[in-house]
Protein backbone atom coordinates (compact mmCIF):
# COMPACT_ATOMS: atom_id res chain seq x y z
CA UNK A 1 0.00 0.00 0.00
CA UNK A 2 1.36 3.35 -1.13
CA UNK A 3 1.46 6.57 1.15
CA UNK A 4 -0.57 8.63 -0.19
CA UNK A 5 -3.49 6.43 0.13
CA UNK A 6 -2.52 6.12 4.17
CA UNK A 7 -2.64 10.11 4.30
CA UNK A 8 -5.25 10.88 2.01
CA UNK A 9 -8.19 8.60 2.81
CA UNK A 10 -7.34 5.62 5.49
CA UNK A 11 -6.35 8.20 8.03
CA UNK A 12 -9.09 10.76 7.27
CA UNK A 13 -11.64 7.71 6.98
CA UNK A 14 -10.70 6.77 10.67
CA UNK A 15 -11.61 10.55 11.67
CA UNK A 16 -14.63 10.33 9.64
CA UNK A 17 -15.28 7.01 11.34
CA UNK A 18 -15.10 8.07 14.52
CA UNK A 19 -17.58 11.28 14.17
CA UNK A 20 -19.79 9.44 12.66
CA UNK A 21 -19.83 6.84 15.81
CA UNK A 22 -19.92 9.92 18.02
CA UNK A 23 -22.21 11.87 16.64
CA UNK A 24 -25.00 8.46 15.73
CA UNK A 25 -24.22 7.54 19.26
CA UNK A 26 -25.41 10.84 20.88
CA UNK A 27 -28.34 11.13 18.66
CA UNK A 28 -28.79 7.97 19.76
CA UNK A 29 -29.08 9.02 23.71
CA UNK A 30 -31.29 11.17 23.06
CA UNK A 31 -33.70 9.08 21.33
CA UNK A 32 -33.08 6.19 23.48
CA UNK A 33 -33.79 8.57 26.72
CA UNK A 34 -36.37 10.32 25.22
CA UNK A 35 -38.36 7.09 23.94
CA UNK A 36 -37.64 5.53 26.70
CA UNK A 37 -39.02 7.46 29.53
CA UNK A 38 -41.65 8.59 27.57
CA UNK A 39 -42.55 4.52 26.99
CA UNK A 40 -43.14 4.94 30.89
CA UNK A 41 -45.53 7.68 30.40
CA UNK A 42 -49.36 7.17 32.26
CA UNK A 43 -50.56 7.72 28.79
CA UNK A 44 -51.65 5.13 26.85
CA UNK A 45 -51.70 6.61 23.80
CA UNK A 46 -47.79 8.06 24.18
CA UNK A 47 -47.21 4.46 25.36
CA UNK A 48 -48.43 2.57 22.10
CA UNK A 49 -46.54 5.47 19.75
CA UNK A 50 -43.30 5.24 21.25
CA UNK A 51 -43.80 1.87 21.14
CA UNK A 52 -45.01 1.67 17.71
CA UNK A 53 -41.73 3.71 16.88
CA UNK A 54 -39.36 0.55 18.45
CA UNK A 55 -40.77 -2.03 16.54
CA UNK A 56 -41.04 -0.51 13.23
CA UNK A 57 -37.26 0.76 13.88
CA UNK A 58 -36.30 -2.33 15.13
CA UNK A 59 -37.93 -3.79 12.61
CA UNK A 60 -36.56 -3.12 9.27
CA UNK A 61 -33.16 -3.46 8.35
CA UNK A 62 -29.99 -0.43 9.11
CA UNK A 63 -29.15 -0.59 5.53
CA UNK A 64 -32.30 0.24 4.01
CA UNK A 65 -33.34 2.69 6.21
CA UNK A 66 -29.94 4.39 4.97
CA UNK A 67 -31.03 3.63 1.49
CA UNK A 68 -34.51 5.00 2.37
CA UNK A 69 -33.34 8.46 3.91
CA UNK A 70 -30.65 8.70 1.58
CA UNK A 71 -32.47 8.10 -1.58
CA UNK A 72 -36.28 8.53 -1.16
CA UNK A 73 -36.68 11.43 1.43
CA UNK A 74 -35.04 13.80 -1.49
CA UNK A 75 -37.62 12.46 -3.85
CA UNK A 76 -40.57 12.54 -1.96
CA UNK A 77 -39.93 15.43 0.17
CA UNK A 78 -37.69 17.23 -1.64
CA UNK A 79 -35.16 17.18 0.83
CA UNK A 80 -31.30 16.12 0.72
CA UNK A 81 -29.62 15.77 3.49
CA UNK A 82 -26.10 16.04 3.15
CA UNK A 83 -24.92 11.96 2.83
CA UNK A 84 -23.19 12.58 6.14
CA UNK A 85 -26.05 13.12 8.19
CA UNK A 86 -28.24 11.18 6.73
CA UNK A 87 -26.30 8.13 7.85
CA UNK A 88 -26.11 9.79 11.41
CA UNK A 89 -30.16 10.03 11.25
CA UNK A 90 -30.20 6.61 9.95
CA UNK A 91 -27.93 5.01 12.86
CA UNK A 92 -29.14 7.02 15.56
CA UNK A 93 -33.01 6.45 14.74
CA UNK A 94 -31.83 2.97 14.34
CA UNK A 95 -29.56 2.14 17.04
CA UNK A 96 -32.09 4.94 19.69
CA UNK A 97 -34.89 2.49 19.33
CA UNK A 98 -32.80 -0.61 20.62
CA UNK A 99 -31.37 2.24 23.24
CA UNK A 100 -34.75 3.01 24.55
CA UNK A 101 -35.06 -0.32 25.27
CA UNK A 102 -32.56 -0.62 27.92
CA UNK A 103 -33.38 2.71 29.20
CA UNK A 104 -36.81 1.37 30.07
CA UNK A 105 -35.54 -2.15 31.51
CA UNK A 106 -32.97 0.16 33.31
CA UNK A 107 -36.12 2.51 34.86
CA UNK A 108 -37.96 -0.97 35.30
CA UNK A 109 -35.56 -2.72 37.57
CA UNK A 110 -35.16 0.96 39.80
CA UNK A 111 -36.79 -0.95 43.47
CA UNK A 112 -40.41 0.51 44.04
CA UNK A 113 -39.82 0.92 47.53
CA UNK A 114 -37.39 4.09 45.79
CA UNK A 115 -40.29 4.99 43.53
CA UNK A 116 -43.03 4.90 46.67
CA UNK A 117 -40.46 6.43 48.81
CA UNK A 118 -40.51 9.97 46.46
CA UNK A 119 -44.25 9.59 45.90
CA UNK A 120 -44.29 9.86 49.62
CA UNK A 121 -42.05 12.98 49.92
CA UNK A 122 -44.39 14.53 47.35
CA UNK A 123 -41.74 14.93 44.34
CA UNK A 124 -43.79 15.88 41.40
CA UNK A 125 -42.67 13.16 38.55
CA UNK A 126 -40.53 14.94 37.00
CA UNK A 127 -38.67 15.34 40.02
CA UNK A 128 -39.07 11.57 41.15
CA UNK A 129 -37.45 10.40 37.34
CA UNK A 130 -34.16 13.54 37.57
CA UNK A 131 -33.48 12.99 41.54
CA UNK A 132 -34.32 9.56 42.27
CA UNK A 133 -35.11 6.86 39.16
CA UNK A 134 -32.40 8.04 36.51
CA UNK A 135 -29.57 8.27 39.10
CA UNK A 136 -29.96 5.09 39.88
CA UNK A 137 -30.95 3.36 36.38
CA UNK A 138 -28.25 4.94 34.46
CA UNK A 139 -25.65 3.16 36.14
CA UNK A 140 -27.29 -0.25 35.21
CA UNK A 141 -27.66 1.35 31.83
CA UNK A 142 -23.38 1.31 30.94
CA UNK A 143 -22.80 -2.22 30.44
CA UNK A 144 -25.66 -2.69 27.62
CA UNK A 145 -25.10 0.89 26.00
CA UNK A 146 -21.26 -0.59 26.05
CA UNK A 147 -22.23 -3.78 23.62
CA UNK A 148 -24.91 -1.15 22.01
CA UNK A 149 -22.48 1.38 21.14
CA UNK A 150 -19.81 -1.61 19.91
CA UNK A 151 -23.01 -2.14 17.41
CA UNK A 152 -23.17 1.21 16.21
CA UNK A 153 -19.15 1.39 15.54
CA UNK A 154 -19.42 -1.70 13.48
CA UNK A 155 -23.10 -0.27 11.80
CA UNK A 156 -20.69 2.92 10.25
CA UNK A 157 -18.91 0.73 7.92
CA UNK A 158 -22.73 0.84 6.65
CA UNK A 159 -22.15 4.75 5.29
CA UNK A 160 -19.61 3.46 3.07
CA UNK A 161 -22.63 2.35 0.68
CA UNK A 162 -23.93 6.02 0.30
CA UNK A 163 -20.37 7.71 -0.85
CA UNK A 164 -20.03 8.66 3.15
CA UNK A 165 -15.40 8.39 2.77
CA UNK A 166 -15.56 6.59 6.26
CA UNK A 167 -12.58 3.50 6.64
CA UNK A 168 -14.61 0.82 4.96
CA UNK A 169 -14.97 3.23 1.76
CA UNK A 170 -11.41 4.69 2.03
CA UNK A 171 -10.30 0.30 1.97
CA UNK A 172 -13.01 -0.08 -1.35
CA UNK A 173 -10.63 2.86 -2.99
CA UNK A 174 -7.27 1.42 -1.89
CA UNK A 175 -8.26 -2.00 -2.92
CA UNK A 176 -9.41 -0.34 -6.53
CA UNK A 177 -6.49 1.40 -6.88
CA UNK A 178 -3.52 -1.37 -5.47
CA UNK A 179 -5.51 -4.65 -5.59
CA UNK A 180 -4.23 -5.12 -2.38
CA UNK A 181 -7.27 -6.40 -1.04
CA UNK A 182 -5.75 -9.05 1.26
CA UNK A 183 -3.41 -6.20 3.39
CA UNK A 184 -6.18 -3.27 3.06
CA UNK A 185 -9.17 -5.58 4.90
CA UNK A 186 -6.99 -7.02 7.73
CA UNK A 187 -5.94 -3.18 8.10
CA UNK A 188 -9.38 -2.16 8.48
CA UNK A 189 -10.52 -4.88 10.57
CA UNK A 190 -7.78 -4.35 12.96
CA UNK A 191 -8.67 -0.33 12.94
CA UNK A 192 -12.02 -1.23 13.77
CA UNK A 193 -11.07 -3.94 16.43
CA UNK A 194 -8.94 -1.39 18.36
CA UNK A 195 -11.31 1.24 17.94
CA UNK A 196 -13.85 -0.92 19.53
CA UNK A 197 -11.41 -2.21 22.40
CA UNK A 198 -10.53 1.84 23.01
CA UNK A 199 -14.67 2.43 23.65
CA UNK A 200 -14.93 -0.78 25.53
CA UNK A 201 -12.00 0.56 27.88
CA UNK A 202 -13.60 4.30 27.91
CA UNK A 203 -16.93 2.74 28.85
CA UNK A 204 -15.68 0.54 31.89
CA UNK A 205 -14.09 3.67 33.39
CA UNK A 206 -17.88 5.33 32.80
CA UNK A 207 -19.26 2.59 34.37
CA UNK A 208 -16.66 2.24 37.19
CA UNK A 209 -17.19 6.46 38.03
CA UNK A 210 -21.05 6.23 37.83
CA UNK A 211 -21.12 3.10 40.39
CA UNK A 212 -18.53 4.39 42.65
CA UNK A 213 -21.26 7.47 42.38
CA UNK A 214 -24.04 5.78 44.15
CA UNK A 215 -21.82 3.83 46.42
CA UNK A 216 -21.70 0.71 44.06
CA UNK A 217 -18.77 -1.61 43.68
CA UNK A 218 -18.56 -2.30 40.00
CA UNK A 219 -20.11 -5.97 38.99
CA UNK A 220 -17.30 -8.37 38.31
CA UNK A 221 -17.97 -10.32 35.30
CA UNK A 222 -15.40 -13.21 35.80
CA UNK A 223 -15.91 -15.12 32.71
CA UNK A 224 -16.79 -12.05 30.33
CA UNK A 225 -15.91 -11.66 26.88
CA UNK A 226 -12.69 -9.70 26.76
CA UNK A 227 -14.95 -6.57 24.74
CA UNK A 228 -18.32 -7.11 24.20
CA UNK A 229 -21.08 -9.57 23.28
CA UNK A 230 -24.18 -8.76 20.93
CA UNK A 231 -27.67 -8.68 22.91
CA UNK A 232 -30.99 -8.19 21.19
CA UNK A 233 -32.32 -4.90 23.38
CA UNK A 234 -34.87 -7.45 24.91
CA UNK A 235 -31.99 -9.42 26.59
CA UNK A 236 -30.26 -5.99 26.89
CA UNK A 237 -32.92 -4.78 29.59
CA UNK A 238 -33.03 -8.41 31.11
CA UNK A 239 -29.49 -7.75 31.24
CA UNK A 240 -29.39 -4.80 33.46
CA UNK A 241 -32.28 -6.41 35.62
CA UNK A 242 -30.05 -9.57 35.96
CA UNK A 243 -27.30 -6.82 37.36
CA UNK A 244 -29.67 -6.13 40.48
CA UNK A 245 -31.00 -9.54 41.29
CA UNK A 246 -27.21 -10.63 41.10
CA UNK A 247 -28.50 -12.92 38.30
CA UNK A 248 -30.66 -14.25 39.99
CA UNK A 249 -32.96 -16.51 37.27
CA UNK B 1 -45.03 12.62 -1.98
CA UNK B 2 -45.53 10.80 -5.31
CA UNK B 3 -47.07 7.67 -4.61
CA UNK B 4 -47.02 5.69 -8.05
CA UNK B 5 -49.44 2.45 -7.82
CA UNK B 6 -48.59 1.11 -10.99
CA UNK B 7 -44.52 1.53 -9.90
CA UNK B 8 -45.71 -0.33 -6.59
CA UNK B 9 -47.25 -2.69 -8.59
CA UNK B 10 -44.23 -3.87 -11.27
CA UNK B 11 -42.01 -4.26 -8.87
CA UNK B 12 -44.39 -6.47 -6.18
CA UNK B 13 -43.04 -9.88 -8.39
CA UNK B 14 -39.49 -8.37 -8.33
CA UNK B 15 -40.10 -7.97 -4.77
CA UNK B 16 -40.81 -11.59 -4.27
CA UNK B 17 -37.93 -12.97 -6.36
CA UNK B 18 -35.60 -10.99 -4.21
CA UNK B 19 -37.38 -12.27 -1.15
CA UNK B 20 -36.94 -15.64 -1.56
CA UNK B 21 -33.57 -14.69 -2.32
CA UNK B 22 -33.17 -13.01 1.68
CA UNK B 23 -34.71 -15.68 3.08
CA UNK B 24 -32.27 -18.22 1.41
CA UNK B 25 -29.60 -16.60 2.94
CA UNK B 26 -30.89 -15.97 6.21
CA UNK B 27 -31.80 -19.93 6.42
CA UNK B 28 -28.52 -21.27 5.25
CA UNK B 29 -27.16 -18.36 7.37
CA UNK B 30 -28.65 -19.58 10.72
CA UNK B 31 -27.68 -23.16 10.07
CA UNK B 32 -24.50 -22.31 9.35
CA UNK B 33 -24.15 -19.85 12.54
CA UNK B 34 -25.89 -22.87 14.61
CA UNK B 35 -23.32 -25.37 13.99
CA UNK B 36 -20.17 -23.77 14.22
CA UNK B 37 -21.75 -21.64 17.09
CA UNK B 38 -22.05 -25.22 18.88
CA UNK B 39 -18.30 -25.75 17.64
CA UNK B 40 -17.06 -22.80 19.22
CA UNK B 41 -19.13 -23.33 22.46
CA UNK B 42 -17.50 -26.76 23.16
CA UNK B 43 -14.36 -25.19 22.41
CA UNK B 44 -14.58 -22.95 24.97
CA UNK B 45 -14.91 -25.53 27.21
CA UNK B 46 -11.57 -27.38 26.22
CA UNK B 47 -9.81 -28.95 28.68
CA UNK B 48 -6.37 -27.44 27.01
CA UNK B 49 -5.81 -23.91 27.03
CA UNK B 50 -4.07 -24.25 23.32
CA UNK B 51 -7.60 -24.65 22.30
CA UNK B 52 -9.63 -22.00 24.36
CA UNK B 53 -7.12 -19.27 24.02
CA UNK B 54 -6.97 -19.05 20.21
CA UNK B 55 -10.64 -19.90 19.68
CA UNK B 56 -11.57 -17.07 22.46
CA UNK B 57 -9.06 -14.45 20.19
CA UNK B 58 -10.83 -15.36 16.96
CA UNK B 59 -14.03 -15.39 18.04
CA UNK B 60 -13.65 -11.90 20.35
CA UNK B 61 -12.30 -10.40 17.03
CA UNK B 62 -14.83 -11.06 14.36
CA UNK B 63 -17.02 -10.25 16.65
CA UNK B 64 -15.71 -6.70 17.28
CA UNK B 65 -15.11 -5.72 13.47
CA UNK B 66 -17.91 -5.04 10.83
CA UNK B 67 -19.74 -7.79 8.85
CA UNK B 68 -19.95 -5.18 6.24
CA UNK B 69 -15.96 -5.34 6.28
CA UNK B 70 -15.73 -9.47 6.72
CA UNK B 71 -17.73 -9.70 3.79
CA UNK B 72 -15.67 -7.62 1.26
CA UNK B 73 -12.62 -9.45 2.62
CA UNK B 74 -13.96 -12.87 1.78
CA UNK B 75 -15.49 -11.82 -1.25
CA UNK B 76 -12.32 -9.97 -2.82
CA UNK B 77 -9.53 -12.05 -0.55
CA UNK B 78 -10.73 -15.41 -1.03
CA UNK B 79 -10.62 -15.67 -5.05
CA UNK B 80 -6.71 -14.67 -4.50
CA UNK B 81 -6.51 -17.46 -2.74
CA UNK B 82 -8.34 -19.54 -5.89
CA UNK B 83 -11.05 -20.16 -3.33
CA UNK B 84 -13.74 -19.24 -5.44
CA UNK B 85 -17.27 -19.21 -4.59
CA UNK B 86 -20.92 -17.16 -5.75
CA UNK B 87 -21.45 -14.09 -4.07
CA UNK B 88 -24.58 -16.11 -2.39
CA UNK B 89 -22.13 -18.44 -1.21
CA UNK B 90 -19.29 -16.00 0.18
CA UNK B 91 -22.83 -13.89 1.74
CA UNK B 92 -23.87 -16.94 3.48
CA UNK B 93 -19.92 -17.47 4.50
CA UNK B 94 -19.26 -13.99 6.09
CA UNK B 95 -23.14 -13.86 7.58
CA UNK B 96 -22.89 -17.48 9.24
CA UNK B 97 -19.18 -16.92 10.64
CA UNK B 98 -20.21 -13.35 12.02
CA UNK B 99 -23.19 -14.64 13.55
CA UNK B 100 -21.52 -17.48 14.84
CA UNK B 101 -19.70 -15.75 17.67
CA UNK B 102 -23.02 -14.43 18.58
CA UNK B 103 -24.43 -18.17 18.75
CA UNK B 104 -21.29 -19.18 20.70
CA UNK B 105 -22.34 -17.00 23.64
CA UNK B 106 -25.69 -18.51 23.72
CA UNK B 107 -24.66 -21.76 24.00
CA UNK B 108 -21.81 -20.92 26.52
CA UNK B 109 -24.97 -19.49 28.45
CA UNK B 110 -26.90 -22.53 27.67
CA UNK B 111 -24.11 -25.15 28.69
CA UNK B 112 -23.20 -23.51 31.63
CA UNK B 113 -26.32 -23.65 32.50
CA UNK B 114 -26.63 -27.23 33.14
CA UNK B 115 -26.64 -28.55 36.69
CA UNK B 116 -22.66 -29.25 37.65
CA UNK B 117 -25.11 -33.32 38.83
CA UNK B 118 -25.36 -33.97 35.52
CA UNK B 119 -21.48 -33.49 34.61
CA UNK B 120 -20.63 -35.75 37.43
CA UNK B 121 -23.37 -38.37 37.03
CA UNK B 122 -22.01 -38.68 33.10
CA UNK B 123 -18.85 -39.36 35.38
CA UNK B 124 -20.15 -41.80 37.36
CA UNK B 125 -21.58 -43.79 34.36
CA UNK B 126 -18.20 -43.39 32.73
CA UNK B 127 -19.61 -42.45 29.70
CA UNK B 128 -17.39 -41.19 27.30
CA UNK B 129 -16.64 -37.40 26.72
CA UNK B 130 -18.75 -38.04 23.30
CA UNK B 131 -21.71 -39.81 24.93
CA UNK B 132 -21.72 -36.78 27.86
CA UNK B 133 -21.80 -33.65 25.46
CA UNK B 134 -24.56 -35.62 22.84
CA UNK B 135 -26.07 -37.49 25.41
CA UNK B 136 -26.40 -35.82 28.86
CA UNK B 137 -25.08 -31.56 28.31
CA UNK B 138 -26.35 -30.86 25.10
CA UNK B 139 -30.36 -32.36 24.79
CA UNK B 140 -30.00 -29.68 28.26
CA UNK B 141 -28.53 -27.26 27.03
CA UNK B 142 -29.87 -26.49 23.76
CA UNK B 143 -33.49 -26.46 24.60
CA UNK B 144 -33.29 -23.58 26.58
CA UNK B 145 -30.95 -21.36 24.12
CA UNK B 146 -33.93 -22.15 21.37
CA UNK B 147 -35.62 -18.59 21.78
CA UNK B 148 -32.28 -16.98 22.16
CA UNK B 149 -30.96 -18.48 19.09
CA UNK B 150 -34.13 -17.42 16.90
CA UNK B 151 -33.88 -13.65 17.94
CA UNK B 152 -30.10 -14.07 15.79
CA UNK B 153 -32.09 -15.45 13.09
CA UNK B 154 -34.06 -12.67 12.91
CA UNK B 155 -30.93 -9.90 13.41
CA UNK B 156 -29.23 -12.11 10.45
CA UNK B 157 -32.34 -11.60 8.52
CA UNK B 158 -32.17 -7.63 8.99
CA UNK B 159 -28.16 -7.56 8.08
CA UNK B 160 -28.45 -9.66 5.08
CA UNK B 161 -29.21 -6.62 2.65
CA UNK B 162 -25.52 -5.98 3.47
CA UNK B 163 -24.93 -8.90 0.70
CA UNK B 164 -26.62 -6.59 -1.89
CA UNK B 165 -23.34 -4.89 -1.67
CA UNK B 166 -21.20 -7.60 -2.67
CA UNK B 167 -23.71 -8.43 -6.07
CA UNK B 168 -26.34 -10.55 -4.29
CA UNK B 169 -29.38 -10.45 -5.92
CA UNK B 170 -31.72 -9.90 -2.69
CA UNK B 171 -34.73 -7.07 -2.21
CA UNK B 172 -32.22 -4.74 -1.51
CA UNK B 173 -30.18 -5.30 -4.62
CA UNK B 174 -33.60 -5.58 -6.77
CA UNK B 175 -34.93 -2.14 -5.34
CA UNK B 176 -31.19 -0.70 -5.91
CA UNK B 177 -31.12 -2.38 -9.52
CA UNK B 178 -35.03 -0.70 -9.93
CA UNK B 179 -33.89 2.53 -9.00
CA UNK B 180 -30.89 2.93 -11.21
CA UNK B 181 -32.84 1.55 -14.23
CA UNK B 182 -36.28 3.88 -13.96
CA UNK B 183 -35.19 6.15 -11.36
CA UNK B 184 -38.22 4.95 -9.21
CA UNK B 185 -37.05 5.03 -5.54
CA UNK B 186 -39.24 5.66 -3.75
CA UNK B 187 -41.66 2.44 -4.01
CA UNK B 188 -39.00 0.47 -4.10
CA UNK B 189 -37.42 1.40 -0.98
CA UNK B 190 -40.28 1.66 1.04
CA UNK B 191 -41.61 -1.50 -0.13
CA UNK B 192 -38.56 -3.58 0.75
CA UNK B 193 -38.18 -1.84 3.83
CA UNK B 194 -42.02 -2.62 4.74
CA UNK B 195 -41.14 -6.00 4.16
CA UNK B 196 -38.69 -6.27 6.62
CA UNK B 197 -41.34 -5.01 9.36
CA UNK B 198 -44.14 -7.93 8.25
CA UNK B 199 -41.36 -10.45 8.74
CA UNK B 200 -39.58 -9.49 11.24
CA UNK B 201 -42.16 -8.20 13.59
CA UNK B 202 -44.23 -11.86 13.55
CA UNK B 203 -41.11 -13.54 13.95
CA UNK B 204 -39.93 -11.45 17.32
CA UNK B 205 -43.54 -12.01 18.66
CA UNK B 206 -43.49 -15.66 18.12
CA UNK B 207 -39.92 -16.05 19.99
CA UNK B 208 -41.55 -13.99 22.72
CA UNK B 209 -43.86 -16.30 23.04
CA UNK B 210 -41.54 -19.22 22.86
CA UNK B 211 -39.33 -17.52 25.64
CA UNK B 212 -42.36 -17.65 27.82
CA UNK B 213 -43.12 -20.74 26.91
CA UNK B 214 -39.89 -22.44 27.53
CA UNK B 215 -39.90 -20.84 31.32
CA UNK B 216 -36.96 -17.85 30.81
Amino acid sequence: MTAGLWQNWLLPGVWITIQLTLFSAVFAAAVAFGIGIARTSRLWIVRFLTGFYVEIFRGTSALVLMFWLFFVMPLAFGYQLVSMWAAVLALGLTYGAYGSEIVRGAIASVAPAQREAAIALSFTPAQRMRRVILPQAIPEMIPPFNNLLIELLKATALVSAVSVADITFAAQLSRLATGDSLEIYAIILVLYFVLAFVLTRLMRLLERRAKAGIGQAPVKSDKGPLVTRKLSARQESEQSSNIITGGAQ
Amino acid sequence: MTWNWDVAKDFLPELGRGLLITLEATALGSILAFALGLVWAMAFRSPTRFVRWPVAAVVEFIRNTPLLVQLFFFYYVLPTWDIKFSALTTGVIALGLHYSTYTAEVYRAGIDGVPKGQWEAATALSLSRGRTWTAVILPQAIRRVVPALGNYVIAMLKDSPMLALIGVVDMLQKARAEGASSFQYIEPYTMVGIAFIVIAYPASLLMRALERRLGH
